[in-house]
């Protein structure tokens, strides 16, 4: 047959699933109760753990007696630091940074207990029921050593060390610094500054931190559901301490029910219940409740920043300084360090602005709290806040429009990539167009004469702006956490079509929400001729690919879905090989597309199906040397990554009677490269913006001088419900990245901007009575302190 | 001290001996007859994860014993649509992105079918208010409230 017309590319014929609102492939299990979470597992006949955890924020153990406690009905076995000992090596979250103690992870508490939570003793038993009343039974007897519980205390001369060895409560401590600041600052037309903070929150994901581990007696190997979202890294870590190798451990993230940052380090509770497993030589489930998992999971954000920014007389930011004092809490975390959170403020506060001078210094303290740890933005919103609320002050001071100063103040198209002052490279991205473009969605010019006409009839109404940038897909070029030494750089994906032809993508990256399952096979079905619903893709599970880590960073789009384009390449190309045999063919006339090999512009085709036949099981058809096995590894690393912003609008109006804000508009323009599927891509920025508006608004955790967590339920620790969170609008400026396939990181977003804009929204509502907004969340107690503070200084100023 | 109860899940018959009195309803349908769809999430009533039907009203499952529900027909995710034919409710969660973690997700259904079938929900104001009552950390609610409204749509449309 030689009939064949000229060959001709088919692409623009082609339906694209990269781009395409496609319906999610985890959906239909997760609408009928057929996923599975950690705790849904089924193990044969398991034991529950149950943690007895410190009263006490910082004493010395005297004394544990769990006698009683272990002769409590169905309790087979009571675990304490002292009867573990032999079974682990300590896990360090080790860094490189100067200035930084790195305070050793221990299961249970040994020795002296640094904060109200700290897990001291494990009760195993054959019902979670009997487990928790034999907890009732262990007597603990603590030498109280004196709690500490503001960072500002923690710091003075005098205040009790939690950590001996450290020497100081300062964990860790940096800074960074270019140009002559104090010069330039004095040159400066105006100068803005004050005290900000940001409290603490808890990342809240909706699942409980759970563990489900399941012993396999006939090779004495473990397998431990987690939900998590570093499955690799656990992988790694816990094989190190418990001296077992990778094929005798496995780490598996099932269904993960949320995130943002609090599944994503390691946790005692994961050592621990593998010790039990190897102990006991049986399988255990551990959920914790919420008063756990608030009291126990990593904190987020609290820190205390000092800034000033200066300005020229056109608006110009000339010189920016800030010193940062972080809350970590009691322990540095693996594998980040307490460093992540409070280094990336002073990291990022320059943010998308070219400001020549800065000074930054940070301080990591330990205080008698659960330790600090990543939470969706990382250090971001924080520095967003400060920078966004200077940016509004000088706007203020100099008589310029907060939108004006920004434009005059951001990157521009033609600078990049332009390097910050804290020495953060921005690669093209489009800071102005998303300023614009939020401008023009949210109607910006017709929100400042509603804002006249309110303030005529005496409402406080105000607009926001936040404009930020953040580092996304990040390469190993740069650590994810300051000094670390895993590798956050690159990620792996094993692409397979078997035997029946099925293809199978298997990934490191693991998903607690994402849609990686879609996104993922999205990009594999465009980038090897499959078809959509034909690839399985697996992720989250540490035997699928020889190393992982996880998810996390704003990574998996990026690193996931440059390996997946790249093992794509190199086994579309052993697909032609093969096809160009069966169909007689030149390969460089071959196409693959739907799930088949087509000869271009003729009708002659081969399924994957029948290449997999003729490749595996049929010994006639092919020569020996072409039967190369159907699979694909390729391991992608973005050496720097690349850029991700947006600007936020918020609109709000602050009700004088009930001191509640009134969140009336809310856009987002974001850049996150080439965008996978629209639907996920809007679902991620309305849901960190919603986490935006309850650090903004309503979150906080608070810890009394005592150490005592006195918001430990959902009803004290209030995160927004379907009332509080407005429509957003989100327009997309999409200009493609220069790492592969265009994209960029964008699940953290939200959170970023939404602080600072509903901030600077606030302010602007109050400015008639001379209000600023310089400490979040800003509950209504707070605004109605504020505004009796501020009437009562009117007051003065008329007497 | 225990007792025997019996409840009708889904349709399905259960006569289950030895349910101690402090079981919790949540926890009797995870572990005693293993349905998993129902989700815990706070064990003090205010997330509404573990939401489910008992007689046709919603009720948090956490907050309520299991031998208090002997008699009772009860509701739970399973006894919704399949993952081949998904019910309009869900049908609708997919179509506008609803749902991304999914642990949220059967309470909201619940709390979904529960508003739908009783409320005439006139404007987007009072689905959040129903929803008021359930909490999701990953969507920021506005496709949950699209995906209402649109099965709201539809069942008028079906009922006129």
């Amino acid at each position: 047959m030689n009939s064949d017309r000229p060959a001709q590319p088919l692409d623009v014929l082609r339906p694209r699933n990269v781009g395409a609102p496609i319906r999610r492939t985890e959906d239909p299990r997760l609408l009928t109760g057929r996923g599975e979470y950690s705790a849904d597992r089924k193990p044969d006949r398991p034991l529950h753990l149950a943690f007895l955890r410190s009263s006490q924020a910082h004493a010395r153990i005297t004394r544990i007696d769990t006698a009683a406690a272990l002769a409590s009905p169905g309790v087979v076995e009571v675990l304490t630091a002292e009867s573990i000992v032999k079974d682990f090596k300590p896990v360090i979250p080790f860094s490189r940074m100067t200035n930084y103690y790195a305070t050793p992870i221990l299961p249970l508490a040994a020795g002296k207990v640094r904060y109200v939570g700290e897990a001291v003793a494990a009760v195993i038993a054959t019902s979670r029921y009997l487990a928790e009343d034999a907890l009732e039974l262990i007597e603990i007897d603590y030498e109280p050593l004196g709690a500490v519980s503001r960072p500002e205390f923690a710091v003075t001369e005098g205040a009790p060390l939690l950590h001996d060895a450290a020497g100081t409560n300062v964990l860790v401590a940096r800074e960074f610094k270019k140009g002559d600041v104090a010069s330039d600052s004095k040159a400066a037309a105006v100068r803005v500054g004050g005290r900000f903070e940001v409290t603490r929150k808890a990342p809240l994901a909706m699942e409980p931190r759970s563990y489900t581990v399941e012993y396999e007696k006939r090779r004495d190997a473990i397998t431990l559901y987690t939900s998590s979202n570093i499955p690799g890294i656990v992988r790694d870590a816990i094989s190190e301490s418990l001296d077992l190798p990778g094929h005798r451990l496995r780490v598996v993230a099932p269904d993960v029910g949320g995130s943002f940052g609090s599944k994503g380090s390691l946790y005692p509770e994961e050592i621990l219940i593998c010790i039990a497993a190897r102990r006991l030589r049986r399988s255990l489930k551990w959920t914790a409740d919420r008063l756990e998992d608030i009291s126990s999971s990593s904190q987020a954000f609290a820190e205390i920043v000092d800034a000033e920014m200066g300005f020229d007389a056109n608006g110009i930011a000339i010189s920016l300084q800030a010193d940062v004092i972080g809350d970590v809490g009691a322990y540095s975390i693996y594998p980040w360090t307490c460093g992540l959170e409070p280094v990336q403020v002073v990291s990022f506060l320059p943010g998308p602005y070219k400001i020549a001078s800065y000074r930054g210094a940070v301080r990591g303290v330990a205080t008698c709290k659960p330790p600090t740890g990543p939470y969706r933005g990382v250090g971001r919103p924080i520095s967003t806040f400060v920078t966004e609320r200077l940016m509004d002050l000088g706007a203020k001071a100099l008589g310029i429009d907060p939108l004006e100063i920004r434009r005059r103040n951001l990157v521009r198209p033609e600078e990049f990539p332009y390097r910050i002052a804290s020495g953060i490279i921005w690669d093209r991205t489009g800071f102005v167009e998303c300023l614009d473009a939020a401008a023009e969605t949210a109607g910006y010019r017709e929100l400042r004469s509603l804002q006249a006409d309110a303030r005529k009839q005496g409402r406080l109404f105000g607009i926001g702006i936040a404009s930020y940038a953040e580092l996304t897909g990040i390469g190993s070029r740069i650590a994810v956490a300051p000094g670390m030494p895993i590798n956050t750089g690159s990620e792996t994906a094993k692409i397979t079509i078997d035997s029946t032809g099925a293809i199978t993508a298997a990934f490191g990256v693991a998903s607690h929400g994402q849609g990686l399952e879609t996104t993922l096979a999205q990009i594999v079905a465009d980038d090897l001729g499959a078809r959509f619903e034909d690839v399985r893709v697996i992720q989250g599970d540490s035997d699928e690919v020889p190393m992982s880590t996880g998810s996390y960073a704003s990574r998996s789009a990026v690193l996931g879905g440059g390996a997946a384009k790249h093992a794509c390449r190199i086994l579309s190309e052993k697909i032609k090989r093969v096809a160009s045999h069966l169909l007689e063919a030149n390969q460089d006339d071959i196409e693959v597309f739907g799930g088949k090999a087509i000869v271009l512009g003729t009708d002659r085709a081969v399924t994957f199906r029948q290449i997999a036949k003729a490749v595996y099981s049929d010994m006639k058809t092919l020569p020996v040397k072409a039967r190369e096995e159907l699979s694909a590894t390729y391991t992608y690393d973005p050496i720097n990554g690349t850029t991700a912003a947006a600007t936020h609008i918020a609109a709000v109006e602050v009700d004088p009677a009930t001191c509640f804000v009134r969140i009336v508009k809310y856009v987002v323009a974001e850049d996150c490269g080439r965008i996978i599927n629209p639907l996920i891509v809007d679902g991620q920025v309305h849901g960190g913006v919603a986490q935006g508006i309850g650090a903004a608004l309503f979150e906080e955790l608070v810890y009394d001088d005592d150490g005592q967590l006195l918001s430990a339920s959902l009803i004290d620790y209030v995160i927004p419900s379907a009332p509080e969170v407005p429509n957003m609008e989100v327009v997309h400026v999409e200009s493609e990245s220069g790492v592969e396939g265009g994209f960029r990181g964008m699940g953290e977003g939200g959170t970023i901007g939404a602080p600072a804009a509903i901030a600077n929204a606030i302010a602007d509502a109050l400015s008639p009575l001379g209000i600023e907004v310089s400490l979040l969340p800003m509950t209504p107690e707070r605004i109605f302190r504020l505004m009796e503070q501020a009437k009562l200084k009117s007051r003065g100023k008329s007497r | 001290m225990s007792a025997k109860i019996s409840v009708i899940v889904n349709g399905e018959k259960y006569d289950v001996p030895g349910v101690e009195p402090r079981l919790l309803l949540s926890d009797f349908l995870r572990d005693t007859l293993g349905l998993t769809g129902t989700h815990v999430g706070c064990e003090h009533g205010v997330c509404g994860a573990c939401t489910v039907l008992v007689n046709g009203d919603s009720v948090r499952s956490c907050l309520m014993f299991a031998i208090q529900v002997d008699g009772s027909e009860i509701t739970t995710v399973e006894g919704l649509g399949t993952p081949e034919e998904l019910n309009v409710l869900q049908a609708q969660f997919r179509e506008h992105h609803g749902l991304q973690c999914g642990f949220c997700t059967p309470g909201m259904l619940m709390t979904g079918e529960d508003l739908l079938r009783k409320y005439p929900l006139a404007t987007d104001e009072d689905i959040r208010e129903g929803l008021s009552g359930n909490l999701c950390r990953c969507t920021g609610y506005q496709n949950i409230v699209a995906a209402i409204r649109s099965a709201a749509t539809k069942r008028s449309e079906k009922a006129s």
